[in-house]
């Protein structure tokens, strides 16, 4: 790599390094600006807000994702629908369901119903889809204290 | 860096130092798995299910550390075109790629009983699909340069392009609405509980250890490839016609 003309030895190789590093960063800003433009289509669900401030066409294929709203779970006189209401802390939407529901479909936890929205307003569910959040949590700790939680995880690992 | 740079001085580290990562990290990762398995308690809604977390996490986290490994490996040999980095990129992308699969395959296992679904085209699962789809294309395309001769800086390029992938299966979970949850350890504070938290630390630490001691006795057999290579093509050039 010695050229013959008494050239700083170090230049072509910083040259290279200013040309890749201005390459890499053009490489992710364009890779970040297509993220940022595929926003709103990369979405996995609609939430309740942008169902009801867009409705989708009556029966057209979507999903809605949200939180079971606590006590809203009935089951319907026919024995296998569900009813349930699904919330974002600003709107609410109706779901039905017949089916079976995964083990985690609980209130007060997350759901993605696979479905569409009727005329109505109520969403009719043809799959239901359990949304776990990010908090792992023991069993015996649900509802303690931190305090408490901190006395039984000590005596666990005793 | 040049001082490492140099494949003999590169050896006379790294002999004494595969052993020992690969059986410390398998004890650990044994230690972490047992505890895992066997000591800590059950979500208190997942359940029994829960336990995949130590295998998914640390799989997960080696699978991008993999490719950004690859990235910087990449850069070092298109700046300042060292062949000892273009050994350790290509060293680093097979384990890469069975630790995104490993990933793939204990994340729908978790998310059948979880989700009630085995694969949803999420954010999250879509690109760390197209991360193993990238492992692929760069293994094939180093093999065929490698047994072609020719140079290296075509799969450089694709690692470091590639790694444009990377934040963006980080951020999928923020940016979009999707089935996976958003990060549960972020800077600083962890959503999971330290009953979790300490056996997941200690299997990361364990993967990772693997993962270093995998990249080495690759590097060390990529180097001893090279150099076989090139005792047979002087002896074919020496030999009497």
């Amino acid at each position: 790599m010695n050229s013959p003309r008494s050239r700083p030895a170090l230049k072509p190789k910083h040259q290279r390094l200013v040309l890749v590093v201005l390459a890499v960063l053009a490489l992710f800003g364009a890779g970040l600006l297509a993220a940022w433009g595929l926003r709103s289509q990369a979405n996995y669900f609609y939430v309740p807000a942008d169902m009801v401030a867009d409705p989708p066409a009556p029966g057209q294929a979507v999903r809605l994702g949200g939180m079971v709203e606590t006590g809203s779970i009935a089951t319907l006189p026919d024995g296998i629908t569900i009813r349930f209401v699904v919330g974002d802390g600003q709107e609410r939407v109706p779901v039905t369901f017949a089916g079976i529901a995964p083990a985690l479909f609980v209130e007060g936890s997350g759901v993605v119903a696979e479905g569409a929205l009727l005329a109505n307003g109520t969403f009719a569910a043809t799959n239901l889809l359990a949304k776990h959040d990010e908090n792992y949590m023991p069993r015996e700790l649900e509802g303690m204290s931190t305090a408490q939680a901190r006395t039984t995880v000590a005596e666990t690992l005793e | 860096m040049h001082a490492y740079a140099n494949p003999a001085r590169f050896l006379r580290i790294a002999r004494p130092l595969t052993a020992p990562l690969l059986l410390g990290g398998l004890l650990l990762t044994a230690l972490a798995l047992a505890w895992g398995l066997f000591v800590v308690p059950p979500d208190r809604l997942m359940g029994e299910t829960v336990r995949i977390l130590f295998v998914h996490v640390p799989a997960a986290w080696l699978g991008m550390g993999g490719w950004m490994a690859i990235a910087i490996a990449s850069l070092v040999e298109l700046v300042w075109r060292h062949p000892l980095a273009t050994i350790a990129a290509r060293a680093a992308a097979l384990p890469g790629a069975v630790f995104t699969a490993i990933c793939l395959a204990t994340g729908s296992i978790w998310g059948r009983p979880t989700w009630g679904t085995w694969w949803v085209w999420d954010g999250r699962l879509t690109s760390m699909l197209v991360l193993l789809f990238l492992y692929f294309g760069y293994i094939a395309l180093a093999q065929a340069l490698a047994r072609e001769g020719s140079s290296t800086r075509i799969a450089a390029i694709f690692g470091l392009v590639g790694a444009v992938n990377v934040p963006i299966i980080n951020r999928s979970v923020v940016w979009w609405n999707s089935l996976h949850q958003p990060p549960s350890i972020t800077l600083g504070q962890s959503a999971i509980d330290t009953v979790f938290l300490v056996p997941l630390l200690v299997a990361t630490l364990g993967f990772s250890l693997i993962f270093g001691g995998v990249v080495l006795a690759r590097m060390r057999t990529l180097l001893a490839e090279v150099q076989a290579e090139a005792r047979l093509r002087r002896r074919a050039l020496e030999a009497p016609v």
